[in-house]
């Protein structure tokens, strides 16, 4: 198939939108994206056309969205290489994903004496569960610090990497520096110390390959907003004997086997950590965006992304006054910046004036505007939609507001 | 010019590349801390109050220029005022900052900010300075820390 951003823009009836009365220019795509009209679609028709229960009644549309629920399940796995099904649970997003692990593994598996290894890149999401977890359980909080181009610093592994390290969770690709850290040498050294390890997987699914069979790891989470899908459902991937040994996260319907007023036995998973009614229509549209995503294919996808970032980054650099922060060689699709004198959000609202959507902020990552020394930054962050030609409106409003700010 | 570089232009020129009284206080005998965690603004009040009068006011910290310049006017506002007077215009600046309603006689330089009622995003900028101030006004404890969220 051959890439034409002109063609898949038509794909997408947000982007047409005026802000301003300025055409939208989207660019807070590590935030969440917008969805193509098959995505809406197969929510619509979801709801007009066959609307039920999934895994229960035995009428007709009930079975029609049992299947159509579970075919989501297929898709997922095939997109990340999972070689078993049962390895995908659908969650509300990866924040719920990375509590299920902290939850239903952590807080049986973790004590004092040990030590959970996260790093100081993490997203809240991937932080908070983990001070929760140690806080309830007496194990100890260790971080791979992050380095000044904003890439992980694993030159001393044996400080970090011990026999007492139980877990280590860590962002594949940042959501503040756009860094793709090396996952698989981390988790081949997580495993070498008989630890699992957990990727949060949420700006990294949407725009490269992540294969589970090349990976190996334990545990990964993901969103399907981030990634052309609805809001609201998330995919947590387990291996399939640690998610058979875990106790479960939530009780309810769904999740059971046999249940007297005593006691209960659990379903087989993944069904065991699906509690309650799931969130049927996001499922069958996250279904559609992996789809969707697998037409364009991710070869092109990286390649033409990679293009974008370049361009994006020399023209930003040749600004008077912008400092980019992280300067990895591995990087995705995503650029903060502050610009000397200019707090983000006098920026950002200046940028809105102009129909440009950007993020102006600490990006969830609290930790590391602590490390900048910046109280926020701006970010611009792409999607296989955007083109250079929105970048160029971009910096040319940055400019505009830099002269009007400084001037 | 269109509305958004007007009121930066007012902004901007009189109070946030030249805040008034931004400095530490040595005859403070009451700060406050404000932070704003979603935007990353923080300042910091010193307040010399005596007899219920705000003899002297300054801040430091840093933050958009929208919460820079409101803090630099409250602190030319508010100096000499008595806790009540501060806070009954209080009340006034943030019925004006939410509603764009004001009255001039009442709200003075302070309606330099009124155009922020159509970013209400920015309403929490604006209103930061303030809401430490009369919390710390209204407060026993003298090192009063003070977020939005």
């Amino acid at each position: 198939m051959i890439f034409d951003v002109n063609s898949i823009r038509q794909d997408f009836p947000n982007l047409h939108q005026t802000v301003n009365g300025k055409p939208l220019v989207y660019l807070d795509n590590a935030a969440s994206t917008h969805k193509p009209q098959s995505v809406i679609e197969a929510v619509r028709k979801f709801y007009s056309e066959y609307n039920a229960n999934v895994h229960r009644a035995l009428y007709r549309y009930a079975t029609e969205a049992t299947e159509a629920y579970e075919a989501s399940r297929d898709k997922v796995a095939r997109l990340i290489n999972a070689p078993d099904r049962r390895s995908i649970i659908f969650t509300s997003g990866t924040t719920e994903s990375i509590n299920l692990i902290a939850y239903a593994w952590g807080r049986h598996n973790l004590g004092p004496g040990d030590e959970i290894l996260v790093t100081e890149m993490e997203h809240h999401s991937n932080l908070i569960p983990w001070q929760l977890t140690a806080r309830d359980t007496g194990a100890t909080l260790k971080f791979i610090p992050i380095t000044a181009d904003g890439a992980l610093d694993l030159s001393n592994p044996d400080q970090y990497f011990t026999a007492r390290t139980k877990l280590v969770a860590f962002i594949q690709q940042s959501n503040v520096f756009g860094t793709i850290n090396p996952a698989k040498q981390i988790i081949e050294m997580a495993h070498q110390v008989g630890a699992l390890t957990i990727v949060d997987a949420a700006q990294s699914v949407p725009h490269h390959q992540v294969d589970m069979t090349e990976l190996d790891c334990d545990f990964l989470a993901f969103s399907g907003h981030k990634m052309l899908g609805p809001t609201g459902i998330g995919v947590l991937y387990g291996k399939p004997e640690l998610l058979e040994a875990m106790e479960p996260f939530l009780g309810g319907g769904e999740m059971i086997q046999s249940v007297t007023m005593e006691k209960s036995t659990w379903n087989e998973i993944p069904w065991k950590f699906e509690a309650g009614t799931p969130k049927i229509a996001q499922v069958i549209g996250l279904g559609t965006a992996i789809d969707y995503i697998t037409a364009i294919g991710f070869e092109a996808i990286v390649k033409y992304e990679k293009e974008l970032t370049d361009y994006a980054l020399s023209a930003l650099s040749a600004l008077e006054g912008i400092t980019i922060h992280g300067n990895a060689h591995q990087r995705g699709p995503v650029i903060s910046f502050n610009v000397k004198d200019v707090h983000p959000h006098d920026l950002a609202q200046f940028l809105d004036q102009e129909g440009i959507a950007i993020r102006a902020g600490h990006h969830c990552t609290q930790p590391i505007m602590q490390k900048l020394g910046v109280p926020a930054t701006s970010r611009a962050s792409f999607s296989l939609y955007n083109t250079k030609a929105e970048i160029d409106i971009l910096i040319e409003s940055i400019a505009n507001t830099i002269r009007f700010m400084t001037g | 010019m269109d509305e958004l570089r007007e009121l930066y232009q007012s902004l901007i020129l009189d109070h946030s590349r030249h805040p008034h009284n931004f400095k530490v206080l040595d005859s403070a005998n009451r700060t406050a801390d404000g932070y704003n965690p979603l935007c990353g603004d923080q300042i910091t009040l010193y307040m010399n109050v005596e007899n219920d009068v705000i003899k002297d006011i300054s801040f430091q910290g840093q933050g958009c220029a929208i919460s820079k310049a409101s803090t630099s006017i409250m602190t030319t506002i508010l100096k000499g005022k008595t806790i009540a007077e501060a806070q009954s215009i209080f009340n006034k600046f943030q019925h004006m900052i939410k509603t764009g309603e004001y009255d001039i006689d009442q709200m003075g330089k302070l309606a330099v900010l009124a155009g922020i009622h159509k970013y209400p995003v920015r309403v929490k900028c604006a209103i930061l300075p303030w809401h430490t101030a009369i919390n710390s006004l209204k407060s026993e404890d003298k090192a009063k820390i003070f977020s939005t969220e």
